[in-house]
């Protein structure tokens, strides 16, 4: 119940941060990533200010023997660097240098109805379903 | 296409405000608030130990756009992809997080914040093939403006 609540409460904040940064426009997405042309900065400015709030949770973390409202923390442990981790992560940069949009701004920006967001989305869903099948079927669930 | 310049306010209170929300949900559930595999729960193609939580904080999410959009500021979403592009760039997005295990939020915000060694490999990574994706189709093919 309490959970609950925070996962919206986190969720209103999160997308809120979308729309203020702008983060949620793939036109800037894209002019930050554009190094050799005009650059626009402005997303490093984004990742830093999320930087400030989110280590100073991991560090007041490790001083909690539990989260205040769930039993246990559910946190990553893997520390491997492999194949898999860099040509996910290759493919996904890709992806985001192509239309300029990565998970959260297109699920923020189906709120505007555009086709071509809901086309992003739909495809977005179709490639999650096809790892679906190719990798993690075995596991169940 | 280019997008106006933007006072640097917006971008570090936006950040400060999604950071806000990965620390609190961290410090009180207890997880990582990675919105490919947030999604990819709540629409039943990876499996975690609770589905309705993520599910909830898309929902939020959701609500939070469309009440900033009204309230704080209201943003132009300029998409200038033709629609080929559009659906190769979903698919790899979609397949890329689920294979290298997160995207800008789950590698980005939460790994980089904990100094996971995985997080900071991935996070180097797509930013720097993003950033010669974008380099190739605006300078050295010229696909899109």
């Amino acid at each position: 119940m309490k959970s609950g609540l925070v996962s919206i409460l986190c969720g209103l904040l999160f997308g809120a941060g979308l729309v203020v940064s702008d983060m949620i426009n793939p036109a800037r997405v894209l002019a930050f990533l554009d190094v050799a042309g005009a650059w626009d900065p402005s997303l490093a400015l984004v990742l830093g200010g999320a930087l400030i709030p989110s280590s100073l949770a991991y560090l007041i973390r490790r001083r909690m023997a539990a989260p205040f409202v769930a039993t246990r923390f559910d946190v990553p442990t893997a520390r491997t660097i492999d194949l898999r981790l860099i040509t996910g992560a290759a493919l996904f940069g890709v992806g985001w240098g192509v239309v300029g949009l990565c998970p959260g701004p297109a699920v923020a920006a189906l709120t505007t109805g555009r086709w071509q967001i809901l086309l992003f989305v739909a495809a977005m869903v179709g490639g999650m379903a096809l790892f679906r099948v190719l990798h993690d079927r075995q596991a169940g669930g | 296409m280019s997008a106006s310049s933007l006072e640097w306010w917006y971008p570090l209170g936006g950040g400060l405000l999604i950071g806000l929300s990965a620390g609190l949900y961290l410090l009180f559930n207890g997880r990582v608030t990675g919105i490919s595999g947030m999604a990819s729960v709540a629409l039943g193609l990876a499996r975690a130990s609770s589905r309705l939580l993520p599910t909830l904080f898309l929902a939020g999410l959701l609500i939070g756009t469309l009440i900033a959009t009204e309230w704080l500021r209201r943003p132009s979403i300029q998409v200038t992809s033709a629609l080929p592009l559009l659906i190769v760039g979903g698919l790899l997005v979609g397949y890329g997080t689920r294979l290298g295990a997160g995207c800008t939020s789950g590698h980005g915000v939460c790994g980089l914040a904990r100094l996971s060694p995985r997080s900071l490999a991935a996070t180097g990574t797509f930013m720097v093939m993003a950033g010669i994706t974008v380099f190739l189709m605006r300078h050295a093919f010229g696909a899109t403006a």
